[in-house]
């Protein structure tokens, strides 16, 4: 499902090939008909192109925030899970991270570096380039927590004694014995980041923080959506419907790949 | 049958307009009809409108303190405790314009049963400037220096300069007169803490407060020594604050739970809606809020640093007028006012729209879009697209903008129609929202606020305080633009900077004499449209629901919604 949600928005222009920015007065607030298979929005835009525009500049977001906040709370959890003496000050920087209120963070954080980035990229790769590292940067603690957990508990069994018994190196340990054995917490943390970020991007939109109002994104139009659930349910329920299927999607994808590659489930 | 039906729609319209005339003879009995039910989205948290500045706490008050003088819904202004309206003509206005002798309405009492004299009118003079206090409408009573009582129907109000417009002070619901026995121990500091009275003031007004939950809900009481015999028609009024404008309008429109709500700044279609289910009815009044475009005068490139914004750096395209013109040209204002407000709003070419003796007339007809005209003139004025890459340009400066504006789902609608419709003359737009409490928040820190106006176009509303314009076309004095030096705190946003406009503003402010000085508002407001400094572009309306059983309301701009709630009576729909 998710290959099909995400080819089906790579290929946008080729299955729907009406532009998402393209305003029709003549055509506001239309129905579902052959013109506009998902029907318009108050200005005439029609609202499957939008959802296929928005779809890549969130998947290509929540994707690119994901790997960033998975690296980070990797790197981290492993760190403070495997040497005593980093546990400390690691997980003190994750309790600082998590005590930082986000929102004035982020406020800063686009204002101090809007201008610059936008000036330098273009405005859209420079917000891009931003808001990933906003949400990357903001939401890689809870990984690193349960990461270290999983980290600790592993370092106490008897595998890994051997293995420290006949030499095996720091970094080969990592990879060799560490990150396999931990894959199943990283895969459903970076899961739920998927989605998390998603919502996040949508948020920070909503605040003026995010995108330009004319960029779609899943977050924006189901936003804008909202507002009119009465009279007209599709605006809101579409964007939300592919949120939640591509979360499910991502978690789903993640579960099975843990079922395969988890050294623990296959000793059951 | 036929006729049957026809009196059946027609009747509600005739009972709404033959309001001014009497329906009842005054031997009908006061507070024959019950109970009305009013709901305000905003709870009241106090009733005294001294000790708050805000809108739901004045009307809630409006009910019970009332002023020597109030504007109706035209905005023209009508004694209310007063016998007359003082002008230079008939007296009441001292030649030298620092003196305004008010007259009592001889025979009104308090809801105790005491009389009304000029003794409260005297009090409530000190007690909002008293020392220490923290008076929310000391603004009002500016330069007022005493209020002298010659008799007990005689208040002299005494200013140290000359006042055009002596109209402040007692004139609204913001400024009533308080009971001097009642409020004689809250003067200054000790204000707040009179909880009793601020909960519960007595007033000359058609209600009494019964009780008072604050943030929640207040119960009034018909005044039984109301001056008018057989008013208020209805015996007590259930004032509800809470919710949401969604919720009020449902409330009136769709379950008739209560007759009146307040403030549905809704989108349209969800307004039709509600309305269309037939319970009730959609009222809308216009004053001079006007949604507008701003030009950046001066350049906001962050490569000047310090210099950024400032009436020194003139803006490298906005400067120059035909690209204002062109883009305001480009504009179809007709189908934004449709798309954005539906019935609640209304097209303007002016910064001041009403009341009619202030609206210019100079400028009908600029709603019309014309991109043909808007993309002559630029060519014309040497701005083309000599790169080919759509967006036109001279000397290597481009028409390349950022549109500012707060976060709400009309504004960013408008943005994208503007977006769209300047993309067809050759402009590009790049669009930004800001968090409302961000963009309107004035604080000198941030770089997005609506003052600091780091953009080159942005889009606000605004309002004059009351029908005189002065103090609001002052807000484009040359001296009111915001820069460093005043903390970023100028109300003139545009950077908008022409002697010739602060001379006429200098004029304004020392004629006395309606006539005239609506002429030279006019003149002011033609100034500012004409040069393109701001764009009007929709005027936007008060938006209330009524039950269809609920007669008398006259909704009004200008003062408290529930100014004529005295004439409010119940009626078969």
């Amino acid at each position: 499902m998710l290959g099909l949600i995400v080819i089906t928005v790579g290929l946008g222009p080729w299955v729907w090939p009406l532009p998402a920015k393209l305003i029709d007065l003549g055509a506001r607030n239309a129905g579902p008909g052959w013109a506009h298979p998902l029907g318009t929005d108050q200005l005439g835009r029609d609202l499957l192109a939008q959802l296929l525009a928005g779809g890549r500049v969130s998947l290509a977001v929540a994707g690119a925030a994901m790997i960033v906040s998975i690296s980070l709370g990797t790197a981290l959890g492993v760190l403070s899970g495997m040497f005593r003496w980093l546990d400390g000050p690691l997980m003190r920087l994750t309790d600082l991270f998590l005590a930082l209120p986000v929102l004035p963070l982020l406020l800063i954080t686009v204002a101090l570096f809007r201008a610059p980035l936008s000036a330098a990229l273009g405005p859209e790769t420079g917000i891009f380039i931003l808001i990933v590292l906003a949400i990357g940067a903001t939401s890689w603690m809870s990984t690193a927590r349960i990461l270290r957990g999983e980290v600790r508990a592993l370092m106490a069994r008897d595998f890994i004694r051997a293995a420290r018994s006949t030499g095996t190196r720091n970094g080969a340990m990592i990879t060799r014995h560490v990150l396999p054995n931990i894959i199943g917490a990283l895969t459903v943390s970076a899961t739920l980041g998927v989605a998390s970020a998603i919502l996040m991007e949508s948020a920070l939109s909503f605040l003026g923080l995010g995108f330009p109002p004319d960029m779609a994104t899943w977050g924006r139009l189901l936003l804008d959506g909202t507002a009119h659930l009465g009279n007209h349910p599709g605006r809101a329920l579409w964007p939300g419907a592919l949120i939640t299927a591509t979360a499910l999607a991502v978690t789903w994808l993640g579960d099975g790949y843990r079922d395969q590659n988890d050294p623990r489930h296959h000793a059951r | 049958m036929q006729l049957h039906t026809l009196a059946f729609f027609v009747a509600p319209f005739i009972t709404l307009a033959s309001t001014v005339i009497p329906a009842h003879s005054s031997d009908a009995q006061q507070g024959r009809d019950g109970e009305v039910r009013i709901l305000y989205w905003q709870a009241p948290s106090i009733l005294n409108p001294y000790l708050s500045g805000g809108i739901k706490d004045v009307e809630a008050a409006s009910l019970v303190l009332e002023p020597l003088a109030r504007l109706n819904p035209d905005g023209v202004m009508t004694p209310w405790l007063a016998t007359e309206i003082p002008t230079l003509d008939n007296g009441g206005v001292s030649a030298d314009l620092t003196r305004i002798t008010w007259h009592l309405t001889p025979g009104l009492t308090w809801s105790d049963g005491s009389p009304l004299t000029a003794r409260d009118v005297q009090f409530t003079f000190q007690y909002c400037t008293a020392t220490d206090g923290a008076c929310a409408q000391k603004d009002k009573f500016r330069d007022l220096i005493s209020v002298e009582t010659p008799d007990d129907l005689t208040a002299v109000l005494q200013f140290s300069a000359p006042r055009p417009y002596p109209y402040g002070p007692f004139v609204g619901p913001q400024t009533p007169i308080l009971q001097a026995a009642q409020f004689a121990d809250c003067i200054g500091p000790r204000a707040p803490g009179c909880t009793e009275q601020n909960f519960a003031p007595i007033g000359t007004g058609p209600y009494t407060v019964q009780e008072f939950r604050p943030n929640d809900a207040v119960r009034f009481t018909a005044n039984p020594n109301y001056r008018d015999e057989g008013k208020p028609a209805f015996g007590s009024v259930m004032f509800k604050g809470g919710t949401d404008a969604n919720a009020a309008g449902r409330a009136v429109l769709e379950t008739g739970e209560f007759d009146y709500a307040w403030n549905l700044q809704l989108a349209p279609e969800v307004l039709d809606a509600m309305a269309a289910r037939g319970k009730g009815s959609i009222i809308t009044a216009f004053s001079t809020l006007v949604e507008r475009i701003t030009f950046n005068m001066t350049n906001p490139d962050p490569a000047l640093g310090e210099d950024r914004a400032t009436l020194g750096e003139p803006h490298p395209a906005l400067s120059d007028l035909a690209v204002r013109q062109a883009l305001a040209m480009a504009l179809d204002r007709d189908v934004m006012t449709q798309i954005g407000y539906g019935p609640t709003g209304r097209t303007t070419c002016n910064i001041i729209p009403a009341p009619p003796i202030y609206a210019s007339s100079a400028n009908d007809g600029c709603a019309a879009q014309d991109l043909e005209g808007a993309r002559a003139l630029l060519s014309s004025a040497g701005w083309v697209d000599s790169d080919g890459d759509g967006v036109r340009q001279r000397d290597g400066t481009h028409l390349r903008f950022t549109f500012q504006t707060s976060t709400n789902a009309v504004r960013q609608n408008f943005q994208l129609l503007a977006k769209e419709w300047w993309r067809q003359i050759g402009v590009a737009t790049e669009l930004r929202n800001i968090d409302a409490s961000v963009f309107f928040g004035s604080d000198p820190s941030s770089p997005d606020t609506m003052q600091k106006f780091y953009a080159d176009i942005e889009m606000y509303a605004g309002a004059s305080d009351g029908p005189d314009p002065a103090s609001y076309l002052g807000q484009w004095a040359c001296g009111r633009a915001p820069s460093p030096d005043n903390a970023w705190q100028g109300s003139n946003v545009a950077r908008f900077c022409d002697p010739e406009y602060d001379t006429l503003l200098d004029k304004l402010t020392q004629t006395a004499g309606l006539a005239e000085r609506a002429e030279i508002a006019r003149q002011m407001n033609d100034m500012l449209v004409q040069n393109y400094v701001v764009v009007p572009l929709v005027d936007r309306g008060r938006v209330s629901a009524r039950s269809n059983s609920l007669a008398g309301v006259q909704i009004n701009a200008w003062d408290s919604e529930l100014w004529n709630i005295a004439e409010w009576r119940r009626v078969t729909p």
